[in-house]
C-alpha cells in the first residue's frame, strides 16, 4: 500500500480485504509469506494447523482472541502482563517454526 | 437516475455511468493491458464479476470470510505524522506511537517505517538514527516489522547527487555519457542498499522494503536487484519485498539485463520473475491509474495484469493499492467506494496474496 490519507487507504484496504493482524491471525499469516514465500491459500493452512483450527477461523475475532490470549502470543486489547512485542514474537516464532530476525538477535545478546 | 452507476474517473471525481460504458471501458481496459504486455485478457465471467463488484450499490465492499489476505506498506503509520504532500494527518505523534496505533488500531497485519524523506540515498547519512529507532520500536511491535524505502537513482544524478544527469545529457545527443552515467551510479546505488540493508539486519531488521523500484528505469532497477541478491546472501533471516514503481520498466540506459535478461520493457508478469531470481519473497508490482479514463477502465486494466502476474509467480504478490496505482484514484483523499472495490477485485479476481 502506498499514500492517501490513512482511512482512504490503508484503513479501508484493511477493513475490504486484510487478515485484521492480531486482531485475528494476520500477523501470523503474514510471517510465513515473509520468512517461507507462501502464498495466501499455503499460508492460511500451515498457521491453521499449527493452530489447531479450522481455516475460516483465522479471520473470526471471537476464536481467534482466545486462541492468542490462551498460546499468549499478543492480543489486541491491553490486558497487564499478556505477551506484547519481542515476547509475543518470541512465541510466535516457537509456534511456526520459523525464524524471525529481531528474536533471534535477543536469543544471541542472551546466550541463547 | 435509472440504469447509472456511480464511478469514479481516475482522478476520484464521481461520475454516473450508464452500466453498457461501465462493462465498456472494463472491456476497453483488459484488452489495453492484453495487448500491452501479450498477457490474457480476463474471461467473460471475470468481467462481468467485476462489473458485479464496480456496480455493488453499497458505498463500501468487501470480500467474503476466509478471502481475506495481508497488508504490507510503504511507511503507512507515516501517515498519521507527515505533511500534506505525503497525504499525512500531520498528527503530533512519534514514529513509535504512529507504528503502534497502525498495528493496534488500524490492525494492520505487518507494519513498516521509514525516513520521513522517503529514499534510501537520505537514509544513508542517518542510519545510526534509523537502526535506533527501528530497534526500540521492534521490541515493542508484534506483527512482522518492515524498515522500508525507495531507491530513486534519480538523486544520484546531479544536481542532487554526483553524477552527470541522464536526463540532460540525452537532449543534448550525449548517449555514451548519459550511459555511462547511470552505470556508475547504479553501483553506487546497489552499495548503499547494501551496507543500509546490512546495518538494519545487525539490528534485527523483520523485512526490508524496496518501493518504487526502477522509478529512473532499468538501471535503478538492476541496482535494486543486485542488492536483494547480496542482502539474501548476506541477511539471510531478513525478509525482502520489492515494489514497483510503474507498470512498464522504463529503458533510459536500454541495455541493462539481470541474468541475462534485458530489464527494459518488462511488464509485471515479467518483472517478478527476475525479482524471484534476485531472492525477494514478496514482489509488489504497480499499475499507474491513467486519471483521464474511468476507473472500471483502470481496475480492469490493474486486474488483468495483476491476474497474470499471479499465474507465474512463485512468491506471493501484493499489488500496489496506494493512490494512483492499481485501480486507486490518483487523489490524496482516496475515495473509500473507490478503495474497497480496488481491494477487492483484486483480490478476488486477481488473486492477489495481499495488498
Amino acid at each position: 500500500m502506498g499514500t492517501g490519507d490513512i482511512f482512504g487507504m490503508p484503513t479501508a484496504h484493511v477493513l475490504a480485504s486484510a487478515m485484521g493482524g492480531i486482531r485475528t491471525a494476520g500477523d501470523l499469516v503474514a510471517w510465513m509469506q515473509m520468512t517461507r514465500k507462501m502464498k495466501i491459500d499455503e499460508a492460511k493452512t500451515y498457521v491453521a494447523d499449527k493452530l489447531g483450527i479450522d481455516v475460516i477461523a483465522l479471520t473470526d475475532e471471537e476464536i481467534m482472541r482466545q486462541v492468542r490470549e490462551d498460546l499468549d502470543i499478543g492480543i489486541i486489547t491491553s490486558v497487564s502482563g499478556s505477551a506484547k512485542g519481542i515476547v509475543a514474537k518470541w512465541k510466535i516464532a516457537e509456534l511456526l517454526d520459523i525464524e524471525i530476525n529481531s528474536v533471534n538477535l535477543l536469543k544471541s545478546k542472551l546466550g541463547i | 437516475m435509472t440504469n447509472k452507476i456511480m464511478c469514479r474517473m481516475g482522478d476520484g471525481e464521481r461520475v454516473w455511468l450508464p452500466s453498457e460504458q461501465v462493462k465498456e471501458d472494463i472491456l476497453r481496459g483488459t484488452q489495453d493491458a492484453a495487448e500491452r504486455a501479450h498477457i490474457p485478457e480476463l474471461t467473460s465471467e471475470d468481467c462481468e464479476r467485476l462489473f458485479d463488484i464496480i456496480a455493488d450499490p453499497s458505498k463500501v465492499v468487501s470480500v467474503e470470510p476466509g478471502e481475506e489476505v495481508i497488508v504490507t506498506d510503504d511507511a503507512a503509520s507515516m501517515l498519521f505524522y507527515a505533511d500534506q504532500e505525503n497525504s499525512g494527518q500531520g498528527i503530533p505523534m512519534s514514529r513509535t506511537q504512529s507504528l503502534l496505533a497502525y498495528e493496534r488500531a488500524c490492525a494492520a497485519d505487518t507494519i513498516s517505517i521509514g525516513h520521513t524523506d522517503y529514499s534510501y540515498k537520505q537514509v544513508k547519512p542517518i542510519i545510526n538514527y534509523e537502526t535506533q529507532e527501528y530497534y526500540n520500536a521492534s521490541q515493542m511491535t508484534t506483527a512482522p516489522f518492515f524498515y522500508g524505502s525507495q531507491p530513486n537513482m534519480g538523486l544520484y544524478f546531479q544536481p542532487d547527487g554526483p553524477y552527470p544527469n541522464p536526463a540532460e545529457l540525452l537532449p543534448e545527443g550525449k548517449i555514451s555519457q548519459a550511459l555511462e552515467a547511470q552505470e556508475i551510479a547504479l553501483e553506487h546505488l546497489a552499495d548503499d542498499l547494501v551496507y543500509i540493508g546490512k546495518r538494519m539486519n545487525a539490528v534485527g531488521c523483520e523485512g526490508f522494503n524496496f518501493d518504487t523500484a526502477a522509478s529512473a528505469g532499468d538501471a535503478d532497477f538492476k541496482a535494486t536487484l543486485k542488492a536483494v541478491s547480496k542482502l539474501k546472501e548476506v541477511a539471510p533471516g531478513m525478509s525482502i519485498e520489492v515494489g514497483m514503481s510503474s507498470e512498464f520498466v522504463m529503458g533510459m540506459h536500454g541495455d541493462m539485463t539481470y541474468n541475462g535478461k534485458r530489464l527494459a520493457g518488462l511488464y509485471p508478469h515479467e518483472q517478478v520473475k527476475v525479482v524471484e531470481e534476485a531472492g525477494a519473497d514478496i514482489f509488489g508490482p504497480a499499475i499507474n491509474v491513467n486519471t483521464s479514463e474511468s476507473i472500471p477502465w483502470n481496475l480492469s486494466r490493474a486486474v488483468t495484469f495483476v491476474k497474470a502476474t499471479v499465474a507465474v509467480a512463485e512468491i506471493p504478490v501484493h499489488p500496489n493499492v496506494g493512490m494512483g496505482v492499481c485501480g486507486v484514484p490518483m487523489f490524496e483523499v482516496p475515495p473509500v467506494d473507490a478503495v474497497t472495490r480496488a481491494s477487492k477485485s483484486l483480490v478476488q479476481i486477481g488473486k492477489a496474496d495481499g495488498l
